[in-house]
């Protein structure tokens, strides 16, 4: 084992990777902007290196940078956290040239699992179910309409490199397509085209109307076996992003589940998956069938859902498993765990609303975890992706979770940022959600029904 | 004449009309970016953009005055 991990971001998620690393006896290395230097986890970190200025391109995004302060520190091996250079395989190759070890997946595996069009057609190869769509990238219009008169409207219209929902939309016919390809190729030309050509590319895929997102957690062993780990219902969404995610899905069957967790199995060892990554999948509410989405090859925010329902550190394992070393795992979930992500953002209409942290309460209690970034006296500064916390319970059963949910949201005091606290209040009294039977439609419905 | 501020602090991604240039109702003025998101400006008043008080990359405070219509 090294003895020592740079945690390669910022926020809620290095001060819990930092967390796990000092528990298992290592030391913390942090990277940060001038942006976050009294943030906590640099203030926690063992060792910090300021990268440079708040543009996260001068600094967290700086492969450079980030290796010159590993190099600096000592730092034996490299955790990347999610987001930022987490998904980058030129990241992961030049942590591995710079003789220290990458937390995470093989940087091939990266490659292939990043570009939409390559990992649907190997997931298919693989027998994992895969929606109707579009086999190449979509270069024009044209051909965009034409794919999709093949496919049957509605279609939903994404760019093949790009995540967390920018530049996706869906189109009901061919006007509606035209607005959906323009806005996709901004997106892809804009966020999605560091990388390669390809990422800038166009994929269309057949729209499921009462659809939910779920997704399974799989942990790559060392010795090449695939684990799944259970899933995570990511449906509650705004703009295409997660707001709240559970686990046990209230919407899948037993049967199904199985189902998916097999597939999952099945698209991990597909590319010799190793650490912990995510297969998405759109389930169909109605029909209870399944089809892949994308796999994310890193950690996932939502993560402590999964580590609430199973006991397990996911971060302990993507280090041991780094290091090498050898043991088999078997996963048994218990109970329900709910995660809200809080967000400095207006709870109406989910506009950002940074700002100074003047008051700062986490509420605690039995089955209540909360992963934050912040304390009071912080600043949520407008360069970086709106999460302040998660806000996690574990309960015996859903029932018992929703009510620990309610009595956390209520003692949690945040002032200062405009925060989403009270949606997750309204969530919480929402018939539907409560019901369990919801899909990702369900927060434009609270929206619309106001 | 109507004024347009931020509602929020972000920085200035991209400026979509000039000073001088007729604009409807609804129509995008600039597109702000904060905290990954962009989020587009518009005009709440049809006239003629007067005034044009940002630029390009400016990163602005809560309330800053963008534009002028009028």
């Amino acid at each position: 084992m090294f003895d020592s991990v740079l945690v390669a971001n910022r926020g809620e998620i290095a001060r819990r990777i930092i967390r796990t690393v000092q528990r298992m006896g290592l030391r913390a290395i942090a990277v940060h902007s001038e942006a976050d230097a009294d943030l906590p986890f640099v203030t926690e970190a063992d060792d910090a290196v300021l990268l440079g200025p708040a543009a996260p391109a001068q600094s967290y995004l700086d492969v450079d940078k980030v290796i010159a302060a590993a190099r600096a520190t000592g730092a034996q091996a490299v955790h990347p956290g999610y987001g930022f250079l987490a998904e980058n395989a030129s990241f992961a190759r030049a942590v591995t040239e710079a003789g220290l070890v990458w937390i995470g997946p093989a940087p091939e595996a990266i490659e292939r699992m990043g570009d939409k069009i390559n990992a649907r057609n190997m997931m298919e190869s693989a027998g994992v179910p895969v929606a109707a769509g579009t086999r190449e990238p979509v270069g024009a219009l044209t051909e965009a309409v034409r794919a999709a008169e093949r496919i049957g409207y509605p279609v939903m219209v994404k760019t093949a490199g790009g995540g967390g929902g920018i530049g996706m939309g869906v189109a009901h016919d061919e006007e509606s397509l035209g607005k959906a390809f323009e806005q996709a190729s901004r997106a892809a030309a804009r966020f999605g085209g560091a990388q390669d050509g390809t990422s800038r590319a166009i994929l269309l895929e057949r729209y499921i109307e009462r659809a939910r997102h779920v997704e399974i957690q799989i942990l790559g062993l060392a010795d090449g076996t695939v684990v799944a780990l259970g899933e995570r219902d990511c449906s509650v969404q705004r703009r295409h992003q997660k707001v709240v995610e559970e686990s046990p899905s209230p919407g899948i069957t037993a049967d199904l589940r199985e189902r998916m967790l097999a597939a999952a199995v099945r698209a991990g060892e597909a590319v010799g998956y190793r650490g912990a990554g995510t297969v998405e999948c759109l389930v169909d509410a109605d029909a209870q069938d399944f089809v892949f989405l994308e796999m994310n090859t890193r950690l996932q925010v939502e993560h402590p859902v999964t580590e609430l329902v199973t006991g397990l550190d996911l971060v302990e394992h993507q280090i041991r498993i780094a290091a090498g070393e050898v043991y088999a795992l078997e996963a048994r979930p218990g109970g329900h765990a709910i995660e809200f992500r809080v967000y400095a953002e207006d709870p109406k209409r989910f506009f950002p609303g940074p700002g100074k942290i003047d008051v700062w309460e986490e509420p605690s209690g039995e089955g209540v975890r909360v992963d934050s970034g912040y304390v009071a006296g912080n600043t949520v500064t407008p360069f970086y992706d709106p999460l302040m916390a998660k806000l996690c319970v574990h309960g015996a059963t859903r029932d018992e979770a929703v009510a620990r949910a309610r009595t956390a949201v209520a003692a949690f005091k945040v002032e200062g940022p405009k925060n989403n606290l009270p949606f997750c209040a309204e969530l919480l009294d929402d018939p539907e959600f409560v019901s369990g039977d919801y899909d990702t439609g369900l927060v434009s419905r609270m929206r619309k029904a106001r | 004449m109507a004024e347009v501020r931020a509602e929020m602090v972000a920085n200035v991604w991209k400026i979509v009309v000039a000073e001088g240039d007729t604009v409807e109702e609804g129509d995008t003025l600039v597109i702000l970016e904060s905290m990954k998101m962009e989020i587009p400006v518009l005009a709440e008043d049809s006239g003629v953009v007067a005034q044009l008080k940002v630029a390009e990359g400016d990163v602005i405070q809560e309330g800053h005055l963008i534009a002028v219509i009028e």
